[in-house]
């Protein structure tokens, strides 16, 4: 069992002044094998903590990042399963699914983060999963309306994986449940 | 006085100063084992001579008399056995001891034999008492004399006149109780402070020294005073102070002024000191120039503090009293006659008087403005402070309040707390700027007037705009950025519900941030831009058009502030962020139906891009941040569109790498197709698109082949028939499955003509899409249909 915490578009400070307090008291050090963030973090500092809560950081750039070193899009291998991490400000139209699912086959992934839109979406589409862990502050955004603060955790066992989607609604966290399981026609 | 000698002389004096008491008290002892009268006061008296050396400092002569006083108590016991017996009266014995030749151990022998006279109350205590305290008189000798009174107060601790003591005499001897110790004190506070004044002057300091230990010989009478019942409020305040006071200033000693100040507020309880608050502080300013008054008074604000926080119930007194205003104007007092005390001194008293007010009248905050005040009127004439000590103290003094309201608006509210900000120097500014800052974070404090936020601006300006005088201090680039990063989520706490008020707030951001110059805008401006997004959000569901009348806060009105933030960005330059910016804007204006809003933003991010953005990494992110807002787009009437989506897929096909010439202008046939309502849907112009892409890619394979004899561009074409795919199940008519077919074709074929290996992740994405198609003919139905004739293997 692998804990993955997959998180983005925080846009400290341009768009907001820290993670919502309950998130940080619920990310703790050494409970997370990984984090992946899809971008916009935006600064050193958020990136420092990030790194405080798990090591292995796996980041994309997205178009605030002050760091131009992150890469673009990235891949890595959890278990059974490969992940695509992608910010989504690339792949138009924005937030767009069919568009996404090119990018999956680009990277050849099971599972595809992406981000940009601010808005929690998680789906199975042609036997992968694509995941939009939304604005883990709950950022303004030019997309999407209302934005709830939301960040996802993946647990990833064999070839299962649960996706817990935490959200901040009303200062109450909500979590919510999905299952995927990788089907045996998928490739290796 | 001593002679010189060194330590080996005086270990010396003191081995034999030891072996005269012990032969002598052995003698004694003897004298006493035989009832032999004469013989014991003989031999005592003898002993006690030994305490009549000079030559020893006050450490050593302590370890004699020490042992002097354990033989004591047993002669005094052998008295008290002698009289019960009835051989000899305790009348007899007060005179008889009055024979011996010399005055210090007559003296000794007397005050023992008095303690015994007490006992056995053939007289009233407070006679003998003041019988021997006036007797005293006759050692002038400094260190004898103390050490004499010493042993007569030792003695006389349990036998005063009382109240509820059974040596209490007639209605008054309390008085005589306290005259005595009183009297004693005096005495030995005299003989105290005449030490200092004695021998060479080169050895002064030693002389303090030596004085210092045995200051407790001294405060020791204070603790007896403390200690007796019948020293209650009125007595303390009618007797007891007042007459401590007078020797205390009188003495015109530093050292016994600051041990005995200290002394009196460590052994007289809280209460009494809040009754004669009046009486104690006035003697503060009496008392000489270099005397440690800042201590002494901080920790009886210090103690009372406690005392308020202990037992509320004794708030009201403290009211009564009016403890501050007396505290206040006693440190007024006393920096005004102490004209030498550095400034660390005074803001240190300030920062006590601050702690107290801030724990006994938390609810006051005029006392707290009234505390800076002084402060302020202390400091002015003062240039910026240097002294580091002394900054550090106006650090605690400022940080105080915040900590004790965890909310700044309090402190907004201080009309002196800025004013005291400004003796700081630049950095301890900022530093104080940073405290205030993260005090609003920590407590998640809204701040929500404009003229709240103008004052919370003046208070941290040194981190807003470059401070006058300010050289350009080398400061850490780092600090620098955290500083700015700090200063930009501030500006998310600057809120209010209330659309004009926000207005106002946002106009006031922006009056301060511009200020900051080239190296802040870039930190600064993305958070004022987006809050006032947020705003323009807010306002956009609500009907702004009310005829007749004046609406300040709309879109528009922000849109304009917007513009104007967003070009002072631009110019320092920061054309990158500056674009974001626009582009932000023109999809808000874009959601409040602002066509020519919109189009502005537009045209202002298209003149970054082709003045400005140079980078070819650059170009590529923002000319997709471009494509991807533009697609989003639905205000734009045609000729506008026409324009923007001409321009963008020009700017698309210029791009330096062909690789990204092709990736940009395929992205741009979504400009063509929309999928929402009354979208636009013009299959024609996708298909060019489409099919330009189509032709660079060619062209990089080309040269790719030329220049490198190899093909790396096969992944471009595999793209592009995702593209085409998406499309034809959008149902463009142009694009049929022949189409895809002979696109699939072209592919095999470049893969083949490859002369390198294949690459994997081509190789990868390709089987994925053939994968794709097979998926989407077993879907059946209109999909599965579409796909039916397109073959993959």
């Amino acid at each position: 069992m692998v804990l993955v915490l997959a998180l983005g578009d925080l846009h400290v400070p341009h768009r907001a002044a820290d993670l919502p307090a309950k998130f940080k008291s619920m990310l703790v050090p050494g409970k997370i094998q990984h984090i992946i963030c899809t971008g916009n973090l935006c600064i050193k500092e958020v990136h420092d903590y990030l790194k405080s809560l798990c090591p292995d950081l796996h980041i994309t750039r997205g178009e605030y990042d002050e760091d131009a070193r992150y890469p673009e899009t990235k891949t890595l291998t959890i278990g059974q399963f490969k992940l695509g991490l992608c910010h989504g400000h690339q792949v138009v139209p924005w937030g767009d699914l069919d568009s996404l699912a090119m990018l999956q086959r680009q990277l050849d992934v099971d599972i595809l983060v992406t981000g940009h839109t601010h808005q929690f979406k998680a789906y199975k589409h042609e036997g992968g999963v694509v995941i939009n862990p939304g604005s883990a502050t709950g950022a303004y955004s030019s997309i999407t309306y209302d934005v709830n603060p939301s960040f996802v955790l993946m647990d990833i066992d064999g070839l299962r994986v649960v996706v817990y989607v935490y959200e901040l609604i009303d200062g109450e966290v909500k979590v919510d449940k999905i299952d995927f399981k990788k089907t045996a026609t998928m490739h290796a | 006085m001593l002679p010189d000698g060194g330590a080996d002389d005086e270990e010396r004096w003191l081995a034999e100063g030891i072996a005269g008491v012990q032969q002598n008290a052995f003698y004694m002892h003897r004298a006493l084992d035989s009832n032999n009268l004469k013989d014991a006061l003989k031999y005592s008296a003898q002993m006690l001579s030994e305490l009549r050396t000079s030559r020893l400092s006050p450490h050593k002569y302590y370890d004699l008399y020490m042992r002097a006083f354990d033989e004591m108590r047993k002669l005094e016991m052998f008295f008290r056995e002698e009289t019960r017996r009835g051989s000899c009266s305790v009348v007899d014995l007060y005179e008889l001891v009055q024979h011996a030749g010399n005055v210090l151990p007559r003296l000794y022998l007397l005050c023992t034999v008095g303690s015994v006279y007490i006992k056995s109350k053939e007289a009233p205590a407070k006679d003998v008492l003041k019988d021997l305290v006036e007797m005293c008189r006759g050692i002038q000798h400094p260190l004898r004399g103390l050490f004499l009174r010493s042993y007569l107060s030792q003695i006389s601790r349990d036998k005063l006149p009382d109240i509820g003591s059974e040596y209490e005499g007639d209605a008054d001897s309390i008085n005589d109780a306290v005259e005595f110790v009183l009297q004693n004190f005096i005495e030995m506070n005299k003989l105290w402070v005449r030490m200092q004044h004695q021998g060479p002057v080169r050895e002064k300091e030693k002389r303090g020294k030596e004085r210092n230990e045995l200051r407790d010989l001294v405060g020791k009478n204070l603790h007896v005073l403390s200690q007796i019942e019948g020293v209650d409020l009125d007595m303390y305040k009618e007797t007891v102070l007042p007459r401590i006071l007078e020797q205390v200033v009188n003495c015109k000693d530093e050292l016994a002024q600051f041990y005995l100040m200290d002394c009196i507020i460590q052994v007289f309880p809280d209460e009494y000191h809040l009754q004669t608050l009046e009486t104690l502080l006035s003697a503060f300013p009496q008392l000489q120039p270099n005397v440690d008054i800042k201590t002494v008074l901080s920790q009886l604000m210090d103690r009372l503090s406690s005392y308020a926080a202990a037992s509320p119930e004794v708030l009201p007194e403290f009211l009564q009293v009016e403890a501050f205003a007396k505290f206040s104007n006693a440190i007024g007092k006393v920096i005004e006659a102490q004209v030498d005390m550095p400034v660390v001194g005074a803001v240190t008293l300030y920062v006590s008087l601050l702690t107290f007010t801030l724990r006994v009248h938390p609810d006051r905050l005029d006392y707290v403005d009234q505390v800076l005040g002084a402060c302020v009127k202390k400091l002015s004439g003062n240039a910026k402070l240097e002294d580091s000590r002394a900054t550090k103290q106006i650090v605690a003094l400022l940080s105080a309040p915040l900590e004790k309201y965890s909310n700044i608006v309090t402190a907004l509210e201080l009309s002196n707390y800025p004013r005291v900000m400004d003796y700081l120097d630049n950095s301890t500014t900022k530093v104080m700027a940073l405290v205030i800052i993260q005090s609003i974070m920590k407590n998640t404090t809204c701040i929500s007037t404009s003229d709240k936020i103008e004052a919370l601006f003046d208070l941290i300006k040194g981190l807003i705009k470059d401070m006058d005088g300010a050289q350009n201090d080398e400061l850490d680039d780092e600090d620098f950025k955290e500083e700015q990063n700090s200063v930009a989520r501030l500006i998310h706490m600057l809120h209010n519900d209330d659309h004009e008020e926000m207005l106002k707030i946002l106009c006031t951001v922006q009056k301060h941030i511009l200020q900051g110059g080239p190296k802040r805008l870039p930190f600064t401006v993305p958070s004022l831009v987006f809050s006032a997004l947020k705003l323009v959000r807010r306002l956009q569901g609500q009907d702004g058009d009310v005829i007749g009348e004046e609406v300040p806060a709309t879109p528009k009105k922000i849109f304009q502030i917007l513009h104007q933030t967003i070009e002072a960005l631009s110019c320092v330059p920061s054309p990158e962020l500056a674009l974001r910016l626009y582009l932000q804007c023109a999809e808000a204006a874009n959601d409040c139906d602002l066509e020519p809003v919109a189009y502005e933003f537009f045209t202002q991010a298209f003149i970054l891009y082709e003045e400005e953005i140079a980078d070819s990494k650059a170009q590529i992110t923002a000319i997709h941040l471009i494509i991807g807002t533009l697609q989003r787009m639905n205000i734009f009437g045609v000729e506008n569109r026409d324009t923007l989506t001409h321009k963008t897929t020009g700017y698309s096909a210029k791009l330096l790498k062909k690789p990204d010439q092709c990736r940009a202008v395929y992205a741009c046939s979504h400009l063509f197709w929309t999928d929402d309502q009354d979208g636009i849907m013009d299959g024609e112009r996708v298909l060019l698109c489409l099919k330009r892409a189509l032709r660079i890619a060619n062209a990089a394979q080309q040269m790719a082949n030329v220049t490198r004899g190899s093909s790396g561009s096969v992944a471009l074409f595999i793209e592009i028939l995702n593209k085409y795919l998406y499309f034809f199940e959008k149902g463009i008519p142009e694009i049929t499955n022949t189409v895809i077919q002979d696109l699939i074709e072209l592919i095999r074929t470049e893969k083949q003509s490859e002369n390198t290996v294949a690459d994997p992740s081509t190789e990868a994405f390709f089987a994925s899409t053939l994968r794709y198609i097979e998926f989407q003919k077993q879907k059946g139905g209109s999909i599965g249909e579409k796909y039916e004739q397109i073959k993959t293997t």
